[in-house]
């Protein structure tokens, strides 16, 4: 492992590319109509915010960031469980993952 | 600490404590368990009646001479420097309303047993009678005017609830709300007065008042201010003129009721609390005034309208809102313990009165005018016997009790307001008048009623003579305990009462005793009036055979008489018409217009907002997150900018 | 210079994923593309000394999430290119909005003061002791915490995943 990496490399860096990987997330939610794409890119955004904190943990030379980090899994994990078991229960029920399908909640 | 609180309650339990408590256990039990108990409960009621006549003999024999047993139970409430606590205050004054409470209380309680037997609400009637012993215990008992405000509400409750006790018939619903709401009006007065004493006196207790008042000027309109609103807080109890229609309309209640709450106890309630509140009395000139016009109007008053009732139970309910008016005039010329004596007697002799009429109604299947009863002394011996002796009493003649109690009240009355005294030898005259009318035409000559009637006359069950017998004896005896001067240097009645009159006679300054011979001659004036009215009652309805004409015969003056000078349909015309008016006219105009318009439109704003704003809702999922985006980089923007 | 190299390769490798992963047709492409891009950014953590966080990215993401995603597809016979088109305006919202919100991000990045600190030489904050250490001692509770919202998340997935029975 290189030992300068972390002054060869400038943080901002990594904040630019998480940016860049969160916006890409954003445009998927947006542009997409399946709800498991969806899903897939938020995962993509929580990737990328992920990436941010184990950076400023890395250059601060502080644990914490990466402790948040596996919480952030851990909300993932189960977010994705219950996500998934939805979109299952929505398939059944209306035989697609189209949003533009679940409008019923309206006036 | 359970075992804390339990012997904390342990020391709670004295004689003392144990009168009031058997009577509320009493309601209790007959409240929960009156359909199983069914018949037994009458006997239960007055058992518990009875212990607690017979510890108040414990403490009345037991209380040593001058001592007062005054003790709290618990701090109830407490602010600042004022501290409100409950507790009982035990002194000879409330001794002898205890004594006449709970001893006229076992005896109506044993006579209600069989004058009640056939009704069907039975058990319901018991609740209610130990209720009100409960709370007319509790009125005479307390240290302060704030327990006897619970007693004074709580007597007005039960008296409602036992006025409409035939709650199916809707006249007598009417009655019982009209003695509710006259009541209100002088427990708005009494309340008043209680806020003055907080405020300006730090305390309601008994000795914190009197300690207090005795420190402010004679006569100050604070003073005054405040016995005059008790006064009026005694009005509506007592039944005084403005507030007495409620008395005879009270009636309306089984008769047993109308001897206890309305004749004996709760309705002195009045001229004990200005007893009890003596010395504030004494410290405000100008209310002992018109405390004794107030009762000498009322006396005179309501005599006058006895003269022409024809309603057994209704003559007795004026006759019993002018002896009251009798008592108010000996507590504002300042002779509490005359007052006070006249209490006890008319306590006796009118209980004995009502329950006589109560066993004369029984006899006659329920009829109540007069006018359709007569010679009943042939059939109903002990009630003919016992309510003669009454009629004697209240009459004033010697040596029945009422004799003695209202010799003291003319004599005093003699003794300085010699207007009083006339006044008031008339409203006697009229009373010996109106009582030996009704005495006559209930019990002389022939029988007037229907041939059924007459068939079914009998004597009551031995539960309803025997209290008539035992009130008879003390309705003859219980003037021997205050003699006047005259014929014995002691007057034990008045002996008793000193030390808690003893302050106030000190700043009432009364004028000397009669002399012998004056006594003499009062007591003969009094004697000779009585004799007179009787034979003008005999010469009318004995020897001229005059019969009270039938209602639309009546005429002139007598009219005005026989409806009460038409008292209620003015109070009608120029209160309740107003306030009826005045509550259409606000249901109309602020009710409908204003509050419901407020309602209505907020209602409508709300609907309105609701039904528009959803529109907003168009269920796709896709904009709402390019919304959310959007919304997202405008706060971001806006961060960026400021 | 052979790091920044690696960085600039990682990135790349994970941009054009992500992109990848928004634009393919069929889902099983996407989920495939997403576990690259997760990959490389496991690869990044490496580069930044976070040896432990990396290997639970990969057993999480690439192992647990993905696959269960993949299954998903299988399950739901969604593995084909079925998806309805949106209209090309729709479309190019999106992707304006994207761009603006990548612009307004990085502005305020820009705009933003950046702490100080010297970077230093090495760091072993993404040593296994020392996550662990923090992750025990300080953050006990949370982490106890987060095996009820595992077991809601449980029974809320059995539940919603469930056939109704009727």
């Amino acid at each position: 492992m290189e030992s300068n990496i972390l002054q060869a490399n400038p943080q901002n860096w990594y904040l630019v590319l998480s940016t860049i990987l969160f916006s890409i997330g954003v445009m998927g939610v947006l542009m997409r109509r399946n709800a498991l794409i969806i899903l897939m890119c938020i995962e993509l955004m929580l990737n990328s915010v992920n990436l941010l904190l184990v950076s400023f943990s890395a250059y601060a030379g502080n644990s914490e960031g990466q402790v948040f980090v596996f919480f952030i899994m851990v909300v993932a994990a189960a977010e994705v469980a219950v996500g998934l078991a939805l979109l299952v229960s929505i398939y059944r029920n209306l035989a697609t993952t189209d949003i533009d399908v679940l409008s019923k909640l309206k006036w | 600490m359970m075992m804390d609180n339990l012997l904390e309650l342990t020391k709670l339990i004295t004689p003392a404590t144990l009168v009031p408590l058997f009577p509320l256990m009493g309601f209790l039990i007959i409240a929960l368990f009156g359909k199983q108990l069914n018949h037994v409960s009458g006997w239960l009621a007055s058992a518990m009646i009875l212990v607690s006549f017979s510890l108040t003999c414990y403490l009345f024999l037991n209380l040593p001479d001058n001592k007062d047993l005054n003790f709290e139970l618990w701090q109830w409430m407490k602010w600042g420097n004022v501290t409100l606590s409950f507790g009982f205050l035990i002194d000879h004054l409330s001794l002898i309303m205890m004594l006449v409470i709970t001893g006229i209380g076992f005896l109506i309680h044993l006579y209600s047993i069989g004058y009640m037997h056939h009704d069907e609400g039975f058990s319901r009637f018991f609740s209610y009678l130990n209720l009100f012993i409960f709370f007319m215990l509790l009125l005479v008992m307390g240290n302060s005017y704030l327990i006897m405000f619970i007693g004074w509400e709580g007597v007005g409750l039960a008296s409602y609830l036992l006025i409409g006790f035939w709650f199916k018939n809707d006249a007598y619903n009417d009655a019982a709300k009209k003695a509710f709401i006259m009541n209100r009006i002088g427990d708005l007065g009494f309340l008043l007065a209680m806020f003055f004493m907080l405020f300006y006196f730090g305390g309601l207790d008994y000795l914190t008042i009197n300690e207090a008042a005795s420190g402010i000027e004679l006569g100050s309109m604070l003073i005054t201010a405040i016995t005059l609103l008790l006064f009026v807080g005694a009005m509506g109890k007592s039944a005084q003129i403005p507030l007495y229609t409620w008395l005879p309309d009270a009636m309306a209640g089984p008769t047993p009721v109308s001897a206890l709450i309305h004749a004996a106890t709760m309705v002195t309630a009045g001229i004990y609390m200005i007893a009890r509140s003596n010395i504030l009395f004494a410290m405000a000139p100008h209310t002992m005034d018109v405390v004794m016009w107030v009762g000498v109007a009322t006396s005179i008053f309501a005599a006058v309208i006895g003269m022409k009732q024809n309603d057994i139970k209704k003559v007795l309910a004026y006759s019993t809102v002018s002896q009251l008016g009798l008592m108010f005039a000996a507590l504002g010329m300042g002779a509490f313990e005359s007052g006070m004596f006249h209490v006890v007697t008319h306590a006796f002799f009118k209980a004995l009165l009502f329950l006589g009429a109560g066993s004369v109604i029984h006899a006659m299947s329920g009829e109540q005018d007069i006018r359709n009863m007569g010679g009943l002394a042939k059939s109903i011996r002990i009630t003919w016997g016992t309510f003669l002796i009454g009629t004697l009493a209240i009459s004033g003649i010697f040596p029945f009790s009422g004799f003695f109690s209202k010799d003291e009240i003319l004599a005093n009355a003699y003794n300085g307001h010699t207007l009083v005294w006339i006044l008031l030898s008339i409203s006697s005259m009229i009373t010996a008048f109106y009582m030996f009318r009704l005495f006559f035409l209930t019990f002389s000559k022939g029988f007037r009623g229907t041939e059924e009637q007459k068939s079914h006359l009998h004597e009551s069950p031995w539960t309803m003579t025997v209290p008539l017998l035992v009130l008879s004896i003390f309705a003859v005896l219980a003037g021997f305990w205050g003699l006047p001067a005259v014929l014995s240097d002691n007057h034990m009645f008045a002996n008793y009462l000193a030390p808690i009159f003893a302050e106030s006679k000190h700043i009432l300054t009364l004028h000397a005793h009669l002399d012998h011979p004056t006594e003499w001659m009062l007591m003969g004036i009094a004697t000779l009036a009585a004799l007179i009215s009787i034979g003008l009652a005999y010469h009318f309805y004995i020897k001229s055979n005059l019969l009270p004409e039938s209602d639309d015969e009546t005429k002139g003056i007598t009219k005005w008489v026989a409806n009460k000078f038409y008292v209620d349909e003015i109070y009608d015309k120029v209160f309740v018409r107003p306030i009826m008016l005045l509550s259409d006219l606000f249901y109309v105009l602020v009710d409908k217009l204003i509050i419901d318009l407020l309602v209505m439109a907020t209602a409508w704003i709300v609907g309105f907002t609701g039904r528009t704003m959803r529109l907003v809702q168009t269920g796709n999922t896709g904009l709402y997150l390019f919304l959310m985006v959007i919304g997202m980089m405008v706060f971001m923007f806006i961060q960026l900018v400021y | 210079m052979s790091s920044q190299l690696i960085f600039f390769i990682l990135a790349a490798l994970s941009i054009l994923s992500a992109l990848f992963v928004v634009f393919s047709k069929n889902p099983i492409y996407s989920v495939i593309w997403l576990i690259v891009c997760f990959f490389s950014i496991a690869g990044h953590y490496i580069i930044l000394n976070a040896q432990f966080l990396a290997i639970v990215h990969i057993i999480v993401y690439a192992g647990a999430i993905m696959v269960l995603m993949l299954f998903t597809v299988m399950l739901l016979n969604l593995n084909k290119a079925t998806e309805p088109h949106k209209p090309l305006l729709y479309k190019f919202a999106a992707m304006i909005s994207g761009g603006l919100m990548l612009l307004v991000l990085l502005a305020s990045m820009r705009s933003t003061e950046l702490g100080s600190y010297n970077a230093p030489a090495y760091t072993e904050s993404g040593y296994v002791q020392n996550v662990g250490m923090v992750l025990f001692t300080e953050f006990l509770l949370p982490f106890e915490m987060t095996s009820v919202l595992f077991i809601a998340a449980m029974i809320g997935a059995v539940v919603l995943a469930k056939k109704e029975v009727h």
